[in-house]
């Protein structure tokens, strides 16, 4: 278990690396879903198999076919491979590679001096999110819901603003 | 631990190819049938081996990749179509004893994730092959196939909601009494709707378009590639079909006959309405059918989930 946990984990942060150094935007993104579903991986191996097919239904299956989608429209070539070879100069990702590094230093460094829980736990159940969900966390989900409202009735308005302009 | 799951691993996905490619035979006839002419009829007997023939023929032909194409994702693009159907058909239970993972408890989160990966293999295919028809075709396929997953999932709710399960075993359990293509009819509509535009068959067969794209995101595919992805499709077939009958159609339930007998009755019986519907229906325009699911599909899948909340709660009450 400790093995396949490390292994997806390890999964999820070269797929990471591999998405911001890839210079074709479809490629990067390709990368993005492999890091996804390695995170769905972690999530499922860590006993929330509901967060982890929600991951890959939601963000791999959804979201990522949207960015896909978007660069097709875009209809990216050589100039735009040029200009992204000339963003990945050492000189400019040097300076916050090392600032990160350091951080996760401090990390890594934090973690290990918590104290080791060894509980048994048992798998998360669609129930027991649903139950949390609209128990304690009933406010959140409210204004999570205002939120998305709002963006719907923007969305709504944009569109129908560009069709009377016609 | 036995040898049967494993046994099942390397079996059911050889099973599904063949039947997939028999498939291909079985509705050629059955169009012909229907359009009163003959079919493939000469070789074998009935034309049984047509779709064997038609393997060799495109084993054999040559491999091509277009130079102005992404090799690697243009090579990728079969595969993720090829491996996301295969992969679904591991939550589905056959019998109440088989499934690779029949008892996953979450099942039927698994295959509409497994579907919605499926989908990059048409969008990337689209994407990789650089041309204008294939663009196209991937750019249709991606917003039609990312909106009918929308309803799909909101149709499933009903019935998840009265099994009270994601577990496909369990829902297949909780209609021993009732099938819920009774008390969830118009979910039952929705989903075959959206299941038909997920595989992109005919009539929404629109990322193909032969009318106006040529072949719409496989245009550039030749060979087995093509192939890959015309089995696929067939696969995809057998997958509705079957989620069709586990879902609604009670599984692998019935009498007399054995459960493995039952199921493979009723997911054929889905299987030739799938192609019936080709025979009979003419493809929708682009905009109708984004219409049809935005304006119509959403509004109902969302009422019939508030009337199944609403009678299981009075139920509850009552």
């Amino acid at each position: 278990m400790n093995t396949l946990a490390l292994l997806s984990g390890s999964l999820t942060l070269l797929g990471a690396i591999m998405v911001i150094t890839r210079r074709v935007a479809v490629h990067a993104v390709l990368y993005l879903v492999v890091t996804l579903l390695a995170l769905a991986t972690v999530f499922a191996l860590l006993g929330a198999p509901f967060a982890a097919v929600l991951e890959v239904i939601i963000y791999a299956g959804a979201i990522m076919v949207l960015f896909v989608f978007v660069i097709m429209m875009l209809n990216l070539g050589q100039p735009d491979r040029e200009r992204e070879k000339e963003w990945l100069r050492p000189r400019i990702w040097g300076g916050p590679a090392l600032l990160s590094t350091i951080l996760c230093a401090e990390l890594i460094y934090s973690l290990s001096t918590l104290p080791q829980q060894t509980d048994s736990f048992s798998p998360l159940s669609a129930r027991d999110v649903g139950l949390s969900l609209f128990g304690p966390y009933v406010l959140m989900v409210e204004l999570v819901s205002f939120l998305l409202l709002a963006g719907l009735v923007t969305a709504f308005h944009i569109g129908r603003h560009r069709m009377e302009n016609r | 631990m036995s040898h049967l799951p494993l046994l099942a691993i390397f079996l059911i996905p050889a099973i599904i190819l063949a039947l997939a490619t028999l498939l291909t035979w079985v509705e050629r006839r059955l169009l012909g049938l229907w359009q009163d002419r003959h079919g493939p009829n000469r070789v074998g007997p009935g034309g049984l081996f047509q779709a064997v023939a038609d393997g060799i023929k495109i084993l054999f032909k040559q491999d091509w990749i277009p130079p102005f194409a992404d090799k690697t994702v243009f090579v990728l693009a079969p595969s993720i179509g090829m491996m996301t159907v295969l992969l679904s058909f591991a939550a589905i239970p056959f019998t109440p004893l088989s499934g690779i993972a029949g008892t996953l408890n979450i099942g039927l989160l698994f295959i509409l994730g497994m579907m919605g990966l499926g989908v990059y293999a048409v969008v990337l295919a689209g994407w990789a092959s650089n041309s204008k028809y294939a663009l196209l075709g991937g750019m249709r396929a991606a917003a039609q196939m990312i909106s009918y997953e929308v309803f799909m999932g909101l149709s499933l709710l009903g019935v998840v909601m009265i099994a009270g399960s994601f577990n496909l075993h369990d829902i297949v359990t909780a209609q021993t009494h009732c099938w819920f293509i009774l008390p969830q009819c118009l979910g039952f509509f929705i989903f075959l709707l959206a299941g038909i535009a997920e595989t992109h068959r005919l009539p929404f067969d629109l990322p193909e378009g032969e009318n106006e794209l040529g072949a719409g995101f496989h245009t550039e595919y030749s060979g087995m590639k093509f192939g890959m992805f015309f089995i696929a499709e067939y696969a995809g077939i057998i997958l509705i079909s079957s989620l069709v009958t586990t879902l609604y159609l009670g599984g692998w339930l019935g009498p007399v006959l054995p459960a493995v007998v039952w199921f493979v009755l009723k997911t054929s019986g889905v299987v030739i309405f799938f192609i019936l519907l080709r025979a009979a229906l003419p493809r929708p325009r682009y905009d109708q059918l984004m219409a049809l699911g935005w304006k119509i599909l959403l509004p109902l899948s969302l009422l019939n989930v508030t009337a199944t909340g609403t009678v299981l709660m009075l139920r509850a009450a009552g």
